[in-house]
């Protein structure tokens, strides 16, 4: 019943339809090609003017560090050469989709029956391994950059310890352990001073993400890890534990403050001090030593050298708590030793079930604690 | 048979039809019903997955949200990845590979009906053990919970120190129960194609569904054992005192994480291949031409097969590998990208010149080539490691696996639904509803994971119950969530039409899509024994050369 009018295209004839189908393409194609570039370019431009005052956001395409800079430049050019395909598969697709569908003048009729074709398979084959070979020199260049970077004389060395949940931050060289702060040197590109960081855990993986300065690295019990930064610019970087945890994943917060040179030094100096002694905040300090508190937690120069938490010989120098949950501010402190669960659901440090004076002297003097 | 030896009073059987009926299917060893049975369970379970991913969508709505709390929200995700790659994708592919190979291959069984059986009892019974984690999961340490170490239960979180009680131990037994359901229906795909072809079907004439299956079956057998071999090893550090990953002992957390992805990355491609072969059974037929380049579609699963062993370590990049082993990883993992693009210019060669008819099955699988082609390039711009160094673990690689996994693997299942449920239940889909859930799905599915890209590429990590305010996130996880629901209405508008098709679906017919396929010979539903005789081919079409004597197939092989 149907009529069949179907004389078999050769296979070189429809190949050869297709090699021209794509050769009258090649100019709307180099349009294209610019114009992602364009696109891309403004894009990662836009985002990277949104950082306001000292304080950054979390954008990979605002890099303020060699690491995180590289991988910028290298994720452009990576849009860029699959931005093409997508157009060119895209174009075909759509036009393929268009072009040769079904309409009613023809039903009843099959079309031409097409098995295949050995040259245009060979050329969507060898054209893809030209492009992974270039892709992957590319990547290469840059992992190796970044991952076998020797390190300077002058670099600064800090040992990262990922906690449930939150960092401590160990300079080995200067004596200083502080918390889910980390203060390093503004690194000016001609006489560079770099961060390394020795990455460690003490219980689960978790992973050190602060996008601007670098790519992340995790942290694994048992498996030492390292990463650098040379951030370029001052002020505070934000980041988070990027590898699920636990409970409070969500919570493990980091700020990286990048410091001028001479804000850096003095802030070392502070931090070699051991604690203030302020007798009028001996009560708070008899709390705080009598109680679990000085079990978990280190107050330099006094007894309390726990080590299962931040170490607060200088909390009052960090501008939050909680590893980023809450502001340092008094009402926060207050609930935090109160009730932990309040500000971080899942955190570890137990509520100490002080009654209100114990609780309000134990809050007065890590106050003193600058 | 039995019913010459036992008399049966005949009202007693008439008064309960429905446990016959019952009866019947519970003990089936028919490759037809054990398919569909894969197919049910694996929707129930994607109800169940559905659910637990809008709950995570509600939740993340907002910064600062408290729907629920972090321990419900970690058990959320948890169970959602784990139901939905072990107990919906994987059923439901292994529920088409049943009903279809020995239909295709013009077989009257696959090769051990029994161990078929066996092994879909085991993979649902796998399933409902998960989930009476939330009935009996801490012991003696409360009430009940799901696990919440994640799906890939990173160690050392899943040792006991960090997940007391017994919630991940559901995780890990049902897994390895439902794993040995696999590799039995792998073994069983396998030995089908391999010993069970009609006479004429060479493997040379095999249709790619079978081939593509075949392909399939290997990589369970290469994929699952490691797997179950972690699961056994995990059990042994919990309950006997290992100390394989419990790195407080000097175990090594990196070789869990290297087990579990040997096993996690082939998983992917074990799921991808058979959507690849609904869309090179589906695309020529709505062509209304041959496959292009069969030899060349065959070549190119293997490949993918054979180099999918080798990429598992491009999850891990950011583990602290040295910068060789980074770069073999890269490129094989670039490599899969070559055989993978060969199969989606084929399937555009196959749609070249030829007569495109747009009905559901055929407007699935034009939404699988779009989607799937961002999802592969997403996954090479992975695959340079300094920029996956950013992307690791962020929502980017969530919007990246969910795009291969929702937006190619299962628009392909929804293809293969619509294209297939005529022989199955005899009536057709709706094709009105059908098109309702395709765009509605659509729509849904590009809000939600176009979008999920950009909070990963503004540092979003993924697996965070809540999130800071100010980081530009806010109105983008919006969007997220209004996508998810917009999706999960389309799903609703699928469901229905099952349902309603079945009871009032137009009369399908042996061939309602005149196609080329075996199955299609027999009538529809197939009955029991499949073909009253064996049918015997003699090209890639059979059926092209019945309907076209005067220019068959075979004349061009």
């Amino acid at each position: 019943m149907r009529t069949l009018v179907m004389a078999r295209i050769s296979e070189v004839e429809s190949g050869r339809r297709e090699m021209s189908m794509l050769r009258r393409k090649s100019s709307t194609l180099r349009f294209l090609e610019r114009t992602i570039l364009l696109l891309f370019w403004s894009a990662a431009a836009g985002w990277a003017s949104e950082p306001k005052g000292s304080s950054h956001g979390t954008n990979i395409f605002a890099p303020a560090s060699t690491p995180a800079k590289s991988i910028a430049d290298l994720s452009v050019f990576v849009l860029v050469i699959t931005g093409i395909i997508f157009v060119v598969v895209f174009v075909l697709l759509t036009y393929a989709i268009v072009k040769f569908r079904g309409r009613a003048k023809d039903a009843g009729r099959e079309p031409a029956q097409v098995y295949g074709s050995t040259q245009i398979e060979l050329a969507w084959t060898i054209i893809p391994v030209l492009i992974v070979v270039v892709l992957f020199l590319a990547t290469a260049r840059v992992i190796h950059a970044i991952q076998d970077a020797p390190e300077p004389a002058g670099a600064v060395e800090v040992t990262a310890i990922g906690h449930q949940y939150w960092w401590e931050f160990r300079y080995p060289k200067l004596g200083i352990v502080t918390a889910n702060e980390l203060h390093v040197p503004v690194s000016d590109p001609s006489h560079p001073t770099p961060t390394f960081l020795q990455l460690l855990s003490a219980d689960t993986d978790h992973s050190f993400w602060v996008p601007e300065l670098a790519g992340k690295t995790d942290l694994i019990p048992n498996h030492p890890n390292r990463m650098w930064m040379d951030p370029q610019r001052t002020g505070v970087f934000l980041g988070q534990c990027a590898q699920y945890c636990g409970v409070e994943h969500a919570k493990m917060l980091l700020r990286v403050s990048v410091d001028a040179p001479e804000e850096f030094a003095s802030w070392v100096q502070a931090q070699q001090r051991p604690a203030v002694e302020d007798t009028g905040a001996i009560a708070g300090r008899r709390v705080f030593e009598r109680n679990a508190c000085m079990n978990c937690h280190t107050v330099g120069g006094t007894p309390a050298d726990g080590r299962f938490g931040p170490d607060l010989t200088h909390l009052m120098s960090r501008a939050t708590i909680a590893a980023g949950a809450a502001e340092n501010t008094h009402d926060n402190l207050r609930l935090w030793v109160q009730n932990p669960s309040a500000i971080k659901p899942g955190s570890l440090m137990p509520a100490m079930q002080l009654g209100d004076a114990d609780l309000d002297a134990v809050v007065s003097y890590m106050e003193t604690l600058h | 048979m039995a019913s010459d030896a036992i008399t049966v009073p005949l009202g007693q059987t008439e008064a309960r039809p429905w446990v016959d009926t019952l009866h019947q299917w519970l003990t089936t060893v028919d490759h037809k019903r054990l398919g569909i049975l894969y197919m049910l369970s694996a929707l129930f379970f994607l109800a169940i997955g559905g659910v637990e991913a809008l709950i995570i969508r509600i939740q993340l709505m907002h910064s600062h949200n408290d729907f629920v709390s972090p321990e419900v929200f970690n058990r959320m995700f948890t169970m959602h990845g784990t139901t939905m790659i072990f107990f919906v994708a994987m059923p439901v592919l292994f529920g088409f590979a049943n009903y279809l190979v020995p239909l295709m291959i013009g077989a009257r069984d696959m090769a051990f009906p029994r161990l078929n059986a066996f092994s879909f009892w085991l993979s649902f019974l796998g399933g409902l053990l998960l989930y009476f984690s939330f009935l009996g999961g801490s012991g003696l340490y409360g009430a009940g919970s799901a696990p919440d170490v994640g799906w890939w239960a990173y160690a050392p979180l899943g040792a006991r120190a960090f997940s007391p009680g017994h919630s991940s131990d559901y995780w890990t037994l049902s897994l390895l129960v439902s794993g040995f359901g696999s590799i039995g229906t792998a073994i069983n795909i396998i030995a089908t194609i391999l010993c069970m072809r009609c006479p004429g079907m060479k493997l040379s004439r095999m249709p790619l569904l079978a081939w593509l299956n075949l392909v399939m079956g290997g990589m369970v057998l290469i994929a699952i054992t490691p797997l179950s071999a972690a699961q056994i090893m995990l059990l042994i550090d919990r309950y006997l005192g290992g100390h394989f990953f419990d790195t407080q002992a000097g175990g090594s957390a990196v070789l869990w994480m290297h087990f579990f992805w040997i096993f996690g990355h082939p998983e992917v491609y074990i799921l991808v291949i058979p959507a690849f072969a609904f869309l090179s059974e589906i695309i020529p037929v709505f062509s209304r031409k041959p496959i292009f380049g069969y030899p060349v579609m065959v070549a190119a699963t293997v490949a993918i097969g054979l180099v999918s062993t080798s990429v598992w370590a491009h999850h891990m990049f950011t583990i602290g590998m040295n910068s060789y082993a980074s770069s073999f990883f890269a490129i094989t993992t670039m490599a899969v990208g070559v055989p993978t693009g060969i199969k989606i210019f084929n399937w555009i060669g196959t749609m070249w010149g030829g007569k495109i008819q747009f009905k559901v099955p055929m407007l699935f699988c034009i939404g699988f080539l779009f989607q799937f082609l961002i999802a592969g390039l997403t996954g090479i711009i992975q695959s340079c490691v300094p920029f996956d160094w950013q992307l690791s673990l962020s929502y980017f690689v969530v919007a990246h696996f969910h795009y291969v996994i929702v937006g190619g693997i299962l628009f392909a299942i929804f293809g293969a639904f619509y294209y297939w449920y005529p022989k199955m239940s005899g009536r057709m889909l709706s094709e009105r509803l059908g098109k309702w859930h395709f765009w509605l799905f659509l729509i849904g599915f590009h809000m939600t994971f176009d979008v999920m890209h950009i909070p990963g590429l503004l540092g979003m990590p993924r697996r965070i119950y809540t999130y800071e305010p100010g980081r530009g996130w806010d109105t983008l996880n919006l969007i997220i969530s209004i996508g998810a629901f917009i999706q999960a209405l389309a799903i609703l508008v699928f469901v229905a039409n099952l349902v309603i098709s079945y009871f009032k679906g137009a009369r399908a017919g042996n061939d309602p899509w005149d196609a080329w396929t075996l199955e299609w010979s027999t009538s529809s539903p197939p009955p029991t024994y499949n073909f009253a005789t064996v049918p015997t081919v003699g090209s890639r079409r059979p059926l092209w050369d019945l309907k076209h004597p005067e220019d068959p197939d075979s004349r061009y092989e």
